[in-house]
Parts: structure tokens; C-alpha cells; sequence
């Protein structure tokens, strides 16, 4: 398998630190190393996590004018987040937009001194740089595919990072910065996808493994699989693309309206003018029919995705699915996240997920699951 | 005690072939933490190669088969609040279940624990 499938950096340490390997978006990577999915969770929480993420896409838009603000004018034509106007240091969550309102994928825009820079999925990182090439005419879009990406989370990421790369501490919660290290430039933004307070940190691809281990060398830094990543991520009520959000969800339905800011709404001064414009303005008026929400089982079994999800034990047609489920080892208990039609998303309301050939209790619940302790 | 392909132990408990069932260290390794499991009930018989046990991991479901014919007899109750006994000590307090085994000579294919050292 390992041969047909892309390595990144951190490969060879993966082995050392006896990671156990699989396939993930056409990359080998670790789903677990010894201690297991429920150990690192919990370590990730109490101390701190190292993540390899270099699967993912790192992407630079530099405008031809010289002139960042053109970029980002630019790219507000292909998602409804605002992007004019983010400052200098600072980054934001977008969703990129199809004609219909689909998601084609979600991703941070971070802005930098004289372009943006893009973090995408894995999975759509080919399809990104197509559609961003069509779209942004007037910028040049480039993949940064020679540097590492690392993700470090946790209470003690803060105190491990700063001690490498001096600046780390000061940042806060979606900030970006470049930081001078022994491993090189990092680029670092204090963001993550656990929940914790942290940081993604990119970093030249030669220099990667070497800041891993030094980072590893910290007080409380475990490596951490991606196992552990999707545990974390769901308790913290993040979606997975292509599970929770993809071409066939809105932002609306998908219960991201956050991502879209009153100025790119209707009525805003930066209004519309991104693709699926009509239909997502649509359901902002009238309310979506399905809406992504939080699901707690009220048993022990877990609901996984795909688990069809029904309002009565005897009702035969389903009202909503679940898109992504497992057992959150902070909450104790299983936990998933889903799509149930409109009148059935209101917190606490009993509905019955269809396991086994058996339907058994899940109550609407309130998302994130775990409050997030990432620094304001 | 004996073994299957599918990991499971089966160790005899009496003259009257009662056997208790478990999975291996090996299987519980790679199954990874586990958080829920779903025992049969008492007194069904069941056939060989059917599905009497349900467990999640963290990562997955999967089923226990029945290693041989035979009916239940009693489960390890401790397990429904306790998933975690399976990984602790997959041998021992990570046991599933009992049952009355309706010919003993089914065993005697089975792998003894040099056997399933090198299966695995």
C-alpha cells in the first residue's frame, strides 16, 4: 500500500515512534501510535498533542497589483466569508461555494504581508487550486508543496512552541505570524482543530522532522494520531469535509451562517457576488430544510455515520442521518453530529438512531460538546 | 486453553463442557480501546459463526462469532459499565461469555497457544 501512497515529512519518525499507518486522502499517516486513540485524546487535553497535517494543502495567493486587499477582493467571489478588510496577521475560517450553495471545501484564509495563504483539505487540494486558478484571474495561485505543516494543541503547546520560536506566547486566538526559529521561518497561526488552545505551524519540508523532534522534546508533547484528531475534533463540534459538509450541504444547512458576516449578506455593503448566492440567501430567509446539529445517544453504543435517525420507534421514513459519530473520551460517552430536518433541531429533543436493526435514544444536544479553552 | 482464527480463546471450565470465551491479547491490541460491547442473552443456543457478541472501539464496531455450537450459558455482565476489562486483561476479567459447548471433539481442531503464537 505504502507505495502508491504519498509520505510527508514526518515519515520516517512516524516509524520510529511506532505510528501505525494508514491510508488517509492518498497519504500514509498514522491513526495511532502505542498508547491508542483514547490515551492520546485524553493526553492531547491535559497536556499537549503533536499532529503531522502536512497532508494538507498549503496555498499561496499572491495578487499581481502588489495590492493584498485586491486578493482578497477577489476571493470573496468565491466564498461568502469576508475576507476584504482582515487584517494583517490575522486569519479567518471560510467555506468555498458552488453555484447550488454546495461546500466545495472549508479552509483558512490567513492574511499575510503581501498575499493570503490558504490551509485546504487533503482531499480537495486538487480541486482548490483549479477552481481558485479560474476564479482569482488576477493572482497568481501556488501551491507550497516544500514545506511540512504541524499542528501542536493543548495546555502546554503555548509554553513548548514559545520556548523554539520566540513571539509564539504573544499571539492569540487567529492570529498569524512568522517566527524566527533553529529550524527556519515557521509560519504560525495560533488556531487548531481540537478545541484547545495552539498552534499550525509550517515549516520548510527539510526542517519538519527536526522541529517535530524538538518539539516532542518538550515537556508534555506527545505525538498524537488520526484517531485521536477526529475524537478531538467532534467533541469540539468541528466538521469533517466529506463527512458533516460537502458539495450536497450548505453553509445554512450546515449550521455555519457564523463563516458569512452581515456585511456579505443581504443589505451588507459587500453583499452577495459569490457563487449559490440565490439559494443561500434563500435559506438564510426562510430557514434551511435540515440543519446540522449535535447528537447525544443516550446509551452506551455509539452512532456512527450513516446511522439513519428517525422521530418515532415506528415511523418509517427518516427524518435526518448521522455524519459523523464515535466516543468522546472527555465527555465519557458517545457523541455524534448530524442533519435533521427543520421543527426537530431545538436542543433536547428525543429522537430515535436506527442501529443494529434496533432504534435506540439520541436527544438533539448543544455543540461544541466540550466549551473550547483556546486563548481570546 | 485453544484458539481460533478469528482470536478468540476458549478455555475449558468443567467436566461438563462448559468453556469460557474471550479474545486475544493480540486482537484486543488491534482493536484498540474498546467502549461499548453488547453481550448475547443467557440460554440462547447458538450455531458456529454467529454473530453473539457486538463491540466498539474507538474506531470501529466488529462482531465475536461463536467459536463453536453450542448454548450461553452465562456473560460477563461487568463488561456493559466496564468496556475497558477487554483491553486491561483480555485473558481474564475481559472475558465474554460461557457456554455449553455441543460436542467437545469441535476443539480438538483448534489451536493450541504455540499454534496461535506463530498464526500470529
Amino acid at each position: 500500500m505504502t507505495e502508491t501512497l504519498r509520505r510527508t515529512d514526518l515519515h520516517d519518525l512516524h516509524l520510529e515512534l511506532g505510528g501505525r499507518m494508514v491510508p488517509f486522502a492518498g497519504y500514509a499517516l498514522p491513526v495511532q501510535y502505542a498508547p491508542g486513540v483514547m490515551k492520546e485524546h485524553l493526553h492531547c487535553r491535559a497536556q499537549a498533542g503533536l499532529f503531522d497535517i502536512g497532508h494538507m494543502g498549503q496555498v499561496v495567493v499572491r495578487p499581481r497589483s502588489g495590492d493584498v486587499e485586491d486578493a482578497a477582493r477577489a476571493l470573496e467571489g468565491l466564498t461568502p466569508a469576508a475576507i476584504v478588510g482582515l487584517p494583517e496577521g490575522r486569519q479567518r475560517y471560510a467555506v468555498l461555494t458552488a453555484d447550488d450553495g454546495g461546500i466545495l471545501d472549508d479552509l483558512m484564509v490567513a492574511r499575510r504581508a503581501d498575499h493570503l495563504f490558504l490551509v485546504v483539505n487533503a482531499s480537495r487540494k486538487a480541486d482548490d487550486l483549479a477552481h481558485l486558478r479560474d476564479g482569482l484571474t488576477d493572482c497568481d495561485v501556488i501551491e507550497v508543496a516544500d514545506r511540512g505543516l504541524l499542528a501542536l494543541q493543548g495546555p502546554l503547546a503555548e509554553a513548548a512552541l514559545e520556548a523554539l520560536a520566540p513571539g509564539a506566547a504573544a499571539m492569540r486566538f487567529m492570529d498569524v505570524a512568522t517566527l524566527d526559529s533553529d529550524f527556519g521561518d515557521l509560519w504560525v497561526s495560533r488556531s487548531g482543530y481540537t478545541g484547545e488552545d495552539g498552534f499550525e505551524i509550517s515549516v520548510q519540508g527539510g526542517q519538519a522532522e527536526a522541529l517535530a523532534r524538538a518539539l516532542l522534546a518538550r515537556p508534555g508533547v506527545a505525538p498524537i494520531g488520526l484517531g485521536a484528531r477526529d475524537s478531538l475534533r467532534l467533541e469540539a463540534g468541528l466538521c469533517l469535509y466529506g463527512n458533516d459538509i460537502d458539495a450536497t450541504t450548505t453553509p445554512v444547512e450546515a449550521n455555519l451562517l457564523w463563516s458569512i458576516p452581515k456585511v456579505r449578506r443581504a443589505g451588507g455593503s459587500r453583499a452577495g457576488g459569490y457563487p449559490g448566492v440565490d439559494v443561500i440567501e434563500r435559506q438564510i430567509e426562510e430557514g434551511p430544510a435540515r440543519l446540522r446539529v449535535g447528537l447525544l445517544p443516550e446509551g452506551r453504543a455509539p452512532m456512527r455515520a450513516g446511522t439513519p435517525l428517525f422521530a418515532g420507534q415506528d415511523d418509517a421514513d427518516p427524518i435526518g442521518e448521522i455524519t459523523s459519530g464515535a466516543f468522546g473520551p472527555s465527555l465519557e460517552r458517545p457523541m455524534a453530529m448530524g442533519y435533521v430536518e427543520t421543527g426537530r433541531t431545538a436542543v433536547g429533543t428525543s429522537l430515535f438512531a436506527e442501529l443494529r436493526g434496533r432504534r435506540l435514544p439520541v436527544a438533539v444536544a448543544e455543540l461544541p460538546f466540550r466549551a473550547p479553552t483556546v486563548k481570546r | 486453553m485453544k484458539f481460533t482464527e478469528e482470536h478468540e480463546w476458549l478455555r475449558p471450565e468443567d467436566e461438563e463442557g462448559v468453556v469460557t470465551v474471550g479474545i486475544t491479547e493480540h486482537a484486543a491490541t488491534q482493536l484498540g480501546d474498546l467502549v461499548f460491547v453488547e453481550l448475547p442473552e443467557e440460554g440462547r443456543m447458538v450455531a458456529r459463526h454467529d454473530e453473539v457478541v457486538v463491540i466498539e472501539s474507538v474506531k470501529a464496531a466488529s462482531d465475536i462469532m461463536a467459536p463453536v455450537d453450542g448454548e450461553i450459558v452465562e456473560v460477563n455482565s461487568a463488561l456493559i459499565d466496564n468496556p475497558a476489562l477487554v483491553n486491561e486483561d483480555p485473558l481474564g476479567d475481559g472475558w465474554f461469555f460461557k457456554m455449553k459447548v455441543a460436542d467437545m471433539a469441535d476443539l480438538d481442531a483448534m489451536m493450541d497457544e504455540a499454534d496461535y503464537k506463530k498464526f500470529v
